[in-house]
């Protein structure tokens, strides 16, 4: 879609994100709430997501390696406060700096095997950072980085009484991914993610170096993951790495994007709004029947979505908004213009 | 100086010669024809100039530099580039933005790109179709779509393969026009045909291929007497019948 410096979407959506800012004010937001901590971890998971879809979506090379980048975020931020007793910033650069070297490390052969190797490949990738870090004594091992008790407030990224100000952390951070993203969208960058996914050779005769884009794109969706890593630790207060580096982690960061809509800028927060959710609330209401309630829906929608409509969330509702332009005008069946 | 030349480029896949030290040039501003019968190598000549095969023997100049086995975006960059025989659309993005993409690469930012891509879609009458999913367009008008695209990088050298075929006798006309518009805009047109009609009237130089092995250079008027020629199209008897017509000609 021919897309313009600012069109009738932006402002959609510097509205609904006014809204969201709005939105503690509202008297059901108490400040410790359990929706509070919903909204945020939907936030939160949008954002992530929206890293991935940067790389899955838009460039199409399907990762399931994610959770490498958001672990080593999260251990960088856990690793400057913990074990350094620290504020968390440097720890986040380091870590979103690292996160970028080792995609590349890891994507440049992994980009040589093409289709679905690529996705088997990041796959076992995982398990080796997993393993790693559980016996690695440096990282503190299985015992992992438990947050001591230090001054709260935006120098240590850090409050113990309130959620709100980590309701504004998380919006900024929604912000800053999503509006990258929307920027992409209208760029040359973005156009040359694309036309790799869609056929690399074609875009190498146009002058487009596939392997470059690739590169970029996979170390700045792994940077942008490992910042929301970050925060994911500073928000628990806690870092261990079967939480942040597992298959589970990984899956979320695909399960998510894939059900809203991949390579949409909408699909992420949509697949968020619905499976976030979702997951809290079964969690608090049946988590006595052990857990797992909330991946047993995933897994239903997933392959419901799959089935029904690959395009997702996003898919779905473009195709109610056709039906209804061919029942406002059954003469031009839903297409705008009148091609011969 | 020739603005591509090659020289005594061979192509082998393993005991196949597809290309068999072929060598011609193409001067600047001109409209070179490549024709050939089913599987004289033309489509593999035009992939080892562009990138996508790495020759067995010989070398290419691309603006008196060695492009030999550079990769295709690089010598996409330097400008010489390519449509595709079999239509390769990148099907889920619209026809304007598969256009956009070409007109990035020599475009500073995406206003002039913007503007470049809406040029190369009202050249190559596109824009009913513009908003379009690629992957929807009928053959002309992917086609077309192959065209706008490799124009839209504004390249010095531009390698049509086999944009008429299949298309209706009104659209082969209004591509040969497209062709001419191009030339005058100054940009140098290396073309793959198999539609004579469309090609003949238009082009400076016709290179001949058959086997793999070029058998004849010269201008359109006088390839289509050319023996060798006739005898590739046609065969031996044709070729034989022809000559005994032309050398008979003056007594009837």
């Amino acid at each position: 879609m021919q897309q313009q410096a600012f069109s009738k979407k932006d402002a959609a959506w510097l509205g609904f994100l006014a809204l969201l800012a709005l939105l503690p004010l509202a008297p059901v937001m108490e400040a410790n709430s359990f929706h509070m901590h919903v909204l945020i971890l939907i936030l939160l998971f949008a954002s992530m997501a929206q890293a991935w879809n940067i790389i899955g979506g838009y460039c199409g090379q399907v990762s399931f390696g994610h959770s490498v980048f958001f672990g080593i975020g999260a251990y960088g931020a856990g690793m400057a406060v913990v074990t350094y007793g620290g504020a968390p910033w440097p720890g986040i650069l380091i870590g979103m700096a690292l996160a970028g070297a080792v995609a590349v490390v890891i994507s440049y052969p992994c980009f040589k095997l093409s289709g679905h190797y690529f996705a088997i490949a990041t796959f076992a990738i995982v398990e080796i950072f997993n393993r790693s870090f559980l016996v690695w004594d440096w990282v503190n091992g299985a015992l992992g980085l438990d947050y001591p008790v230090i001054e709260e407030g935006l120098h240590n990224l850090m409050w113990y009484d309130s959620k709100t100000a980590y309701y504004y952390c998380a919006l900024v951070l929604f912000l800053l991914i999503f509006g990258m993203v929307r920027w992409l969208e209208a760029h040359r960058f973005g156009y040359y993610m694309r036309a790799v996914r869609e056929g690399q050779e074609t875009a190498e005769s146009l002058g487009v170096n596939s392997t470059a884009v690739k590169l970029t794109a996979m170390a700045l969706s792994a940077t942008l993951t490992a910042l929301c890593g970050a925060f994911f630790a500073q928000y628990n207060l806690r870092v261990d790495s079967p939480m942040v580096m597992s298959l589970d982690m990984s899956m979320k960061f695909v399960l998510i994007t894939v059900m809203g809509g991949s390579g949409t800028l909408l699909g992420p927060l949509l697949g968020a709004a619905v499976l976030i959710p979702l997951q809290e609330y079964t969690r608090a209401f049946w988590g006595g029947l052990g857990g797992g309630v909330d991946l047993i829906i995933f897994g239903l929608l997933i392959i419901l979505i799959v089935v029904k409509q690959p395009a997702g969330m996003v898919g779905i509702i473009n195709d109610v908004r056709k039906r209804l332009a061919r029942r406002k005008d059954p003469a031009k069946g839903g297409e705008t213009h009148g091609a011969p | 100086m020739a603005l591509l030349e090659v020289r005594e480029v061979t192509m082998k896949f393993g005991e196949l010669v597809a290309n068999d030290r072929v060598s011609f040039s193409v001067e600047p501003g001109a409209i070179v024809g490549l024709i050939g019968p089913n599987g004289a190598g033309k489509t593999t000549l035009f992939n080892c100039i562009s990138g996508l095969y790495r020759p067995t023997g010989g070398s290419i100049l691309f603006d008196g530099k060695d492009i030999t086995g550079l990769t295709p975006y690089a010598i996409a960059r330097r400008g010489a580039v390519r449509t595709f025989q079999v239509v390769r659309p990148l099907k889920e993005m619209t026809v304007f933005d598969n256009v956009l993409v070409g007109a990035f690469l020599n475009c500073r930012d995406h206003r002039e790109a913007f503007t470049r891509a809406a040029e190369c879609i009202a050249l190559c009458q596109l824009e009913p179709l513009q908003r379009k999913p690629a992957g929807e367009l009928p053959i002309g008008g992917k086609k077309r779509l192959e065209m706008a695209r490799a124009l839209a990088t504004r390249p010095k050298l531009l390698m049509l393969d086999e944009v008429m075929a299949g298309l209706t006798s009104t659209e082969v006309k209004a591509s040969v026009e497209v062709i001419l518009k191009l030339r005058e805009s100054g940009i140098t047109l290396m073309i793959v045909e198999h539609v004579m009609e469309g090609i003949m009237p238009i082009a400076d130089k016709i290179v001949v291929l058959d086997g793999g092995l070029k058998i004849a250079e010269d201008a359109p008027g006088r390839i289509v007497s050319d023996e060798r020629v006739i005898e590739a199209y046609l065969g031996a008897k044709y070729s034989r019948r022809f000559k005994a017509r032309e050398e008979g000609a003056p007594l009837g």
